[in-house]
């Protein structure tokens, strides 16, 4: 006999515990994320569209004036010239050879002003379109997208990964109300830590093991079904499921001429890796990209930072395209803030949430198109200025989702995206 | 930045350089942050170049500017041929530009694009028939003087090129990068002869993941014993402007380095060094401790003297009387020190 909830979801009463970390002591009780958008035919044909999301994490703050707002021969403007690109009219900045060359693929929004110069506010406006506040807590645009993007009760992997240097399959906490199962998980290039089967083990032996603790579960669950027994049952399905497509993670089964086209840093790996993660269905996955925090030597570090982002980004927008799964994949390339157009005396650029750009594409979001301006020398948005919120409410909107629908968690209707904010409804097909 | 002439500045007068003396006799402002400086042969003008991508020709004494207009982007170098009389510029453009050093409105004789990616320095052979560039295509290229011609390009360094320098015998060309590698080359055949050790003007910080530091200059004694390469260390955060100067002192004929020569007090970059005529060497010195000279003996790892200029330096040049010192500033100054007694 199944248990009713009230509520219709366990999302309320999961474990905030550590999912693929866990592994290791085989004792996962974390995840559970079982709840539903309100509007379940809407999430149903999104599961069949198979949207994605790549979000390309410049840390530290690129500057806008070394990327996608040049302004050369201004006082501003820096050493770097400004290069035609593939779209008529748009130039970028000469560290970008090769994606200007696929500019007519993506976009540009030059307008934003976020009001903010602080590294972790910013990362919070740009990654949850709010504003940080005490006491509230919001989830991470990846998972919003692995929740309402992914299939229901049927994803085999987790829907919200983050690629990093040292990526061991921890599970962060950055998923709020939605419940752990969305929160990102983070990996390197290699199957997460304990999840091959253990060397003593053979294949009927750990059969058995798990047959027979499913017998039990379910002798279990017939009369005392809780939302936490679902939870731990579900934990340990999506861990076998896992450690079944382990090899999803390793980057190493890429050719190795896709490995060499990537480019030999650790950002082109991780750029091949999310390849690899987007191709095997993962609805939301980051990469980033370290460091743009230039106060000193700004120029010398983004010839040497973009030059690396620029091989490998275009690249994975290259191979996109040709799979075609830039029309069902948005990517944005953002950071926490840009950089000041004045030159201090370190050669930098220092925090500046004024005016700057992000770079973004696939999905619904028109190709080629540049929105938004700033005025000569960079000081100041001069046309259709824009904020985190509506940047926020933009990427779900490309991905089909209503940003303006709600999630519904424990029974309350909770909004996907800040109610105050909307779609750019210019920037969408 | 290259200033090969520097160990050949003698004095003429009599009078001899005591950096205890330095002060600042002249200071002119342009419009736009300073760059780079360079002190013509005869000693009349010091040009400059400005983050407006122009360059600047300030006569000496009077100060009276006159601009140069021809780059698309930063100048990072400026030299001369010996006689004076043509100025060669160098730039974030790709472009190497000869100029007339004197014209009333100079505009450009010859343009060449010399390198795919910034030009970070230019020096002049001896004979003045050769000139050399570095730059961020990892490439050293030999150029004839006459015609801007290309003559040979030398190919061995791993990383952006900072820094050229040609041997008074005008036989070997030095050239150094972002990595602290000093390369040797012969100039007759292109051949590398040696590399020198100076990497620890160079770091690699794992939490930020940048490559920094690099030779930023340099220069050889007048006796021709001692060769001295500038730039930064203890880089504890490269994208904050936390490190300090240092320069490395080579003996030339073994090319091992024999000291580390360091300040205390200081935070900055060693933008670049030369040989005063007595064989001590004095080092501009830039960054978030403001702007220093920095005076060095050869037998010592400590400067015996610093100077505090008003605003950070960012380049540095020694005039052809071996007494005064050029500076450029953010501050839109270059500035003249005067390595003598104050005039009463």
């Amino acid at each position: 006999m199944k248990c009713k909830y009230a509520c219709g979801s366990s999302d309320h009463v999961i474990a905030r515990r550590q999912f693929l970390g866990q592994l290791a002591g085989g004792a996962g009780v974390a995840v559970g994320g079982l709840g539903v958008m309100t509007r379940p035919a809407v999430a149903e044909k999104l599961a069949r569209e198979q949207k994605r999301v790549l979000v390309v994490y410049m840390s530290g703050g690129l500057s806008q004036l070394e990327s996608w707002d040049p302004k050369p021969k201004t006082d501003t403007g820096g050493p770097f010239r400004a290069i035609p690109t593939s779209v008529p009219g748009v130039h970028i900045s000469e560290l970008l050879p090769d994606t200007a060359q696929l500019m007519d693929r993506l976009a540009i929004i030059r307008s934003i002003d976020t009001h903010n110069r602080d590294h972790g506010k910013g990362r919070y406006q740009m990654t949850h379109g709010r504003n940080q506040m005490p006491g509230a807590s919001y989830p991470h645009l990846g998972a919003v997208c692995a929740k309402a993007l992914e299939p229901q009760n049927t994803s085999e992997l987790p829907g919200h990964i983050r690629v990093t240097n040292g990526g061991g399959g921890g599970r962060s906490n950055n998923a709020a109300y939605l419940g752990p199962k969305y929160a990102a998980i983070s990996v390197g290039g290699k199957p997460p830590k304990n999840s091959a089967r253990h060397g003593s083990l053979t294949v009927e032996v750990d059969e058995l093991r798990n047959s027979f603790r499913r017998r039990v579960n379910d002798h279990f669950s017939s009369r005392r079904r809780t939302a936490e027994t679902d939870a731990y049952t579900y934990s340990y399905e999506q861990a076998l499921k896992l450690m079944q497509k382990r090899d999803v993670f390793d980057v190493s089964k890429e050719p190795a001429q896709d490995q060499q086209r990537y480019g030999k840093y650790d950002f082109g790996r991780h750029c091949l890796l999310a390849r690899r993660l987007l191709e095997n269905g993962i609805s939301f996955v980051q990469v980033s990209h370290s460091n743009y925090d230039t106060h000193n030597e700004n120029f010398n570090f983004h010839l040497e930072q973009v030059g690396e982002f620029d091989r490998a980004f275009a690249a994975l927008i290259t191979d996109l395209d040709d799979r075609g799964m830039l029309d069902s994949t948005l990517v944005v390339v953002m950071s926490e803030f840009g950089r000041t157009p004045k030159i201090n005396k370190y050669y930098g650029r220092d925090h500046w949430g004024t005016a700057w750009s992000v770079c973004l594409g696939g999905a619904k979001i028109q190709p080629g198109a540049a929105y938004g301006k700033t005025n000569k020398n960079g000081t100041a948005v001069i046309d259709r200025e824009v904020d985190h919120g509506k940047l926020f409410h933009t990427y779900l909107a490309a991905v089909g989702l209503d940003p303006t629908d709600t999630f519904d968690i424990g029974g309350r209707p909770i909004p996907l995206a800040d109610p105050s904010a909307a779609s750019i409804q210019e920037l969408l097909t | 930045m290259s200033r090969d002439k520097q160990e050949q500045k003698q004095p003429a007068s009599g009078i001899t350089a005591d950096p205890q003396q330095t002060h600042v006799v002249h200071q002119w402002k342009h419009g736009s942050p300073l760059i780079a400086c360079c002190f013509d042969p005869q000693g009349r003008y010091v040009f400059t170049s400005a983050e407006d991508a122009t360059v600047q020709r300030w006569e000496i004494p009077s100060g009276k500017k006159v601009d140069f207009v021809g780059h698309d982007s930063w100048v990072r170098d400026i030299a001369f041929l010996p006689d004076g009389e043509t100025a060669i510029t160098v730039g974030s453009d790709d472009k190497m530009i000869f100029w007339p050093t004197a014209a009333e409105k100079p505009a450009p004789m010859k343009t060449v694009e010399a390198h795919k990616g910034w030009i970070r320095s230019i020096s002049v052979s001896p004979d003045g028939t050769l000139l050399a560039t570095g730059g961020n295509d990892t490439l050293v290229k030999l150029w004839n003087a006459a015609d801007g011609k290309l003559v040979r390009e030398l190919s061995g360094h791993g990383s952006n090129v900072y820094s050229t320098f040609f041997h008074p015998s005008g036989k070997f060309l030095l050239s150094g990068d972002l990595a602290g590698e000093v390369q040797q080359w012969d100039v007759a055949t292109g051949k590398l002869l040696r590399t020198l050790d100076a990497k620890a003007l160079h770091s690699y910080n794992g939490g930020q993941q940048v490559h920094y530091g690099g030779v930023r200059g340099i220069s050889l004694s007048p006796d021709g014993k001692h060769l001295a390469c500038c730039g930064l260390h203890k880089a504890t955060n490269p994208l904050g402007a936390v490190n300090e100067p240092l320069v490395l002192l080579f003996d030339w004929e073994s090319g091992k380095k024999i000291h580390s020569q360091v300040t205390s007090g200081v935070k900055g970059i060693g933008w670049h060094v030369a040989f005063l005529a007595d064989g001590s060497l004095v080092c501009a010195s830039g960054g978030s401790g403001g702007g220093y000279l920095l005076f060095f003996k050869t037998d010592s790892d400590k400067d015996f003297h610093k100077f505090k200029l008003p605003d950070t330096a960012r380049d540095l040049d020694l005039h052809p009387d071996g007494l005064q010192l050029a500076t450029v500033h953010y501050d839109r100054h270059v500035r003249i020190s005067r390595m003598t007694p104050k005039e009463s």
